[in-house]
């Protein structure tokens, strides 16, 4: 039942199938039927129509809502489209996602807010890949309730056998992804049956029609739960008003609630619950609100306010589902900017688990994840930080990862439950630190990381500085990628998925080299801008300096001292950076050493200097 | 056919809060608001006078209370509004205490690009969409808050409400990013920018009713009055003031006309109506056959015009 007239509530859902099933015909079809079509949109509609499949009515609704050139070009939908209308109790928001697999990351933005999914299959057809795959994205995205419309049934004689045999079908399939309200309608978006009307071609159907389905479905939210504000930002005047904005997300608060601030664990009562028009009793879930606490306490953006009592999980690591959305795969070990709720963090994956075979919902072993693989990771963040399960509660749940050089979206995720490993070491304080260990040594630790092409003269010139700088007396280490592949790093091969992770790891071993005091040396193609950064990330406060180390491939194939491009032209080896295998130059290195038309003592005597006028020796 | 399975994961109607839509449209915006606020260096809000950013002016206002909205307002004036536009303009910023930017394109005013002679494409391209360039660029704003909707044009319908811009202020509408939740990806690249949209989900009704209940003041040219206007290509355009050109022939009429949308005078189009007040154009819009672009002369040039414009960098 639903209050009237301005106690409209709103509901969002999204359409989605595969591709022709006539999508948005049938959203052209609610907007028309739901008379939202103005008279200037009908006729520009009209004259649009012309030479294409229309209705009684002359109209392509699907021109209506392929708003991009590049969509009516083609006749296909690339991006989500939002669109508007209302029925007598509701107003509602549809996202009118695309159908193609490449677009599958728009149908992520709109299925991530949906209440509801309106899924189609053509009567003709039945479902299919597509179909499917959109309903298991559906139920990742936690989207409860499921229409599967099946349309154009003009075309199979409204005929009920063909509705049953594919709405049994799919109420089987739907069940076991967890959607815990799945309905099927026959309809035909053409032609208006049991869109917002009746049909008087079946009247062997006697289910709520598409309207009545909509009208009744149930609105969620985690209106119920615990109370949970994430903190956008703190509002203060001067001097004496200091209050924490949010959205409420989770459950309600009253003035004199005691609540808990996440991930300090700081706690108070709240004092004033502000909004512009006088303070509020009490907030709930969907009101935008600033609460005052009682206590000077630390808050800032990206904490928690929560129930006291059953407050959100903090820790670092945590298990998920995650949606990969771009055409760079994820490889473990690569460090992404993380957005959950409104804290930001930098994480990686730590391991990816399986990928589902979204047609068979097998799960299958992978190293890595392409453009629009499903799978489970477990994720790092490099801090603590407060969040409840995606069950539990969307905004606390979904996260997004951002590739921190080109800044894509690339990866969607919803938290599955909390990794308690790690969380129980301490970082141990000793005595003797770094910098004893420096003196002792009467020298500056550094890393110096050496990057190139294979055959560029990373090791001779690593050589050559070790020499000079242990005449000098000085302590110095060098890490060589040929020589830690011996040893630790002998589980791994040469896939992009394996070099990030043999980056990663000898980048960790030159930090504790360094941290003992030493001067180290590495010697390593590291053919990625994204994991050099990483290695200068993981030194931290110690110096680090990136040498590019430069030599075009044609000089460094002529030269080949281990004969290795000879066997990857071949086809001997595969995943050869320069050859099959990509190599990112920095794009601004601390020092360039160009070793074409230069003898490697010059260049080593060129990069000492460089370690004097950065002060290191 | 329906398997009303108990779910697990939604502890029903516990805590409900009674929010009809508009509340729920309110509180999202204020959300969108404050992340834009707060996550952008050197935000600005683009305020054209209109009914869309007298709300969105309001909604800021709600954000942030009792301190004021963290951003200027910025007006990009191609010296043809209406003059009871700049006049509401001007004394909303006093009333309300905030600080306002106006930017003029003067290269196209010295140049001599107005909306009749130049024409309207020219005249938006120059005075428009290069001149909100030219300020963006030369104050390094990182983040423009706008008013625009989604309902309002095809291209919009497809936009991100966080919408992003190359350092040229190209918008790439096939190379969006995905926007996830209420989660938005905020990070630009040095000379990037941010267009933000907090009314993406409103709809023109949304919005009269939204003025109605807030009591919002509007410029009066959205109420119904008699004045002098001249019918042309099929709208009703205002004599404004006499720079506007009277063909041979053309006299001015008085007419009981009101503006659905504002914009330049000589491109704004009347509708004859006797809506005098917000009870009156609710009224008339749950009945009205036409939609509020009908009268923006700037968008009828072409199919997917707004997509270009918008590529460009209008807003």
């Amino acid at each position: 039942m639903h209050p009237s007239k301005d106690g409209k509530d709103l509901l969002r859902f999204i359409t989605c199938g595969s591709v022709d099933d006539g999508k948005s015909t049938l959203i052209g079809r609610l907007l028309f039927d739901s008379q939202l079509l103005s008279d200037d949109q009908l006729s520009e509609l009209r004259r649009d129509s012309r030479n294409r499949i229309t209705g009684p009515e002359g109209v392509d609704f699907s021109l209506l809502v392929d708003g991009l050139m590049a969509e009516r070009e083609q006749g296909i939908t690339i991006d989500v489209a939002y669109r508007f209308f209302e029925t007598a109790g509701r107003r509602y928001i549809v996202a009118d996602t695309p159908g193609h697999e490449q677009y599958t990351r728009n149908m992520v933005t709109g299925a991530s807010r949906a209440e509801l999914a309106l899924l189609l299959a053509d009567a003709r057809k039945g479902l299919l890949r597509q179909t499917k795959r959109h309903a298991q994205i559906a139920a990742l995205m936690g989207i409860p309730r499921v229409i599967l419309a099946v349309n154009k049934m003009d075309l199979v004689e409204f005929d009920a056998e063909v509705f049953k045999a594919i709405s049994t079908e799919f109420s089987a399939f739907a069940l076991t992804l967890g959607f815990t309200d799945v309905r099927s309608i026959p309809v035909s978006g053409l032609q208006g049956d049991n869109v917002l009307h009746r049909s008087a071609n079946m009247p062997w159907f006697d289910g709520p029609i598409l309207g009545e389905a909509l009208e009744e479905a149930e609105t969620h939210g985690a209106i119920g739960g615990p109370f949970r504000m994430p903190v956008q930002c703190v509002v203060r005047t001067d001097p004496d008003f200091r209050g924490y904005a949010g959205l409420v997300v989770g459950g309600s608060v009253a003035v004199g609630d005691e609540v808990s601030i996440s991930p300090s664990r700081a706690r108070s009562r709240v004092r004033r619950i502000v909004a512009f028009n006088g303070d509020l009793q009490q907030a709930s879930t969907g009101q935008s609100v600033i609460i005052c606490l009682a206590d000077d306490v630390d808050v800032s953006r990206g904490d928690i306010v929560a129930a006291v009592d059953a407050g959100p999980i903090i820790a670092d690591q945590f298990a998920a589902e995650l949606i990969w959305m771009d055409e760079e795969p994820l490889y473990p070990g690569r460090s992404y900017a993380l957005r959950l709720g409104t804290n930001a963090a930098n994480a990686s994956a730590t391991e990816i688990g399986n990928i589902i075979d979204v047609e068979t919902q097998a799960q299958i072993p992978a190293k890595q994840m392409r453009l629009n693989d499903i799978g489970h990771v477990k994720i790092a963040a490099d801090r603590l930080i407060a969040f409840d399960t995606y069950r539990e509660n969307r905004d606390m749940g979904g996260f997004i990862l951002v590739d921190r050089l080109s800044n894509r979206t690339v990866g969607a995720g919803t938290i599955v439950h909390a990794l308690r490993r790690g969380q129980n070491i301490q970082v141990q304080k000793f005595d003797i630190d770094r910098a004893i260990r420096a003196d002792l040594k009467g020298q500056k630790p550094a890393v110096v990381w050496l990057t190139g092409l294979s055959g560029a003269g990373k090791s001779t010139i690593a050589n050559i500085v070790e020499q000079r700088l242990t005449l000098q007396g000085r302590h110095c280490y060098i890490l060589d990628g040929d020589n830690i592949r011996h040893g630790v790093n002998k589980d791994l091969g040469f896939t992009a998925a394996d070099r990030v992770e043999n980056i990663r790891r000898v980048a960790e071993i030159a930090r504790l080299l360094a941290d003992a005091g030493l001067i180290v040396v590495v010697s390593l193609i590291s053919p990625f801008i994204r994991e050099r950064a990483m290695a200068r990330e993981i030194a931290g406060d110690i110096d680090f300096l990136e040498v590019f180390v430069d030599a075009p491939l044609a000089v460094c194939e002529a030269r080949d001292p281990k004969h290795l491009y000879a066997k990857a032209r071949a086809g001997a080896i595969v995943n050869f950076t320069g050859i099959d295998a990509p190599y990112e130059s920095p794009p601004s290195p601390d020092l360039t050493l160009q070793t074409a038309n230069a003898t490697a003592e010059s260049l080593a005597e060129l990069l000492i200097a460089g370690l004097q006028q950065r002060e290191i020796l | 056919m329906a398997c009303g399975l108990p779910a697990k994961f939604l502890q029903a109607d516990a805590g409900r809060t009674n929010m009809n839509h508009l509340d729920t449209l309110e509180a999202e915006s204020i959300h969108i608001l404050r992340e834009a606020g707060a996550c952008f260096e050197n935000p600005v809000l683009l305020y054209s006078i209109g009914k869309d950013s007298s709300v969105l002016l309001h909604l800021a206002r709600k954000a942030f209370a009792p301190a004021k909205p963290p951003f200027p307002l910025l007006h990009v004036d191609t010296t043809w509004k209406f003059r009871e536009m700049i006049a509401f303009r001007d004394e909303t910023a006093r009333r309300l205490d905030l600080p306002l930017l106006v930017h003029v394109n003067e290269e196209g005013l010295r140049a001599g690009i107005d909306p009749i002679r130049s024409g309207s494409a020219v005249h938006t391209d120059v005075m428009k969409t290069q001149a909100l360039r030219q300020i963006l660029s030369a104050k390094r704003f990182d983040a423009a808050i706008g008013g625009a909707r989604r309902d309002e044009e095809k291209s919009r319908a497809k936009e991100r409400i966080f919408s992003h811009r190359t350092s040229s202020h190209r918008w790439d509408p096939k190379s969006q990013r995905p926007e996830l939740w209420r989660l938005y990806n905020t990070r630009l690249a040095p000379g990037e920018s941010m267009r933000v949209f907090p009314l993406s989900d409103w709809t023109e009704l949304d919005v009269w009713t939204y003025v109605a209940r807030e009591g919002i003041p509007v410029v009066p040219l959205y109420f119904a009055k008699e004045r002098p206007v001249v019918r042309r290509q099929g709208a009703w355009i205002m004599v404004d003031d006499d720079r506007l050109p009277l063909e041979p022939g053309e006299v001015p009429e008085m007419r009981s006309v009101r503006f659905r949308t504002l914009g330049c005078y000589p491109l704004s189009g009347a509708v004859e109506s006797s809506a005098a007040t917000l009870d009156d154009i609710i009224a008339e819009m749950r009945t009205s056959r036409s939609s509020e672009r009908e009268g923006r002369l700037i968008d009828s040039d072409q199919t997917a015009s707004m997509e270009k414009k918008k590529q460009e960098g209008y807003f």
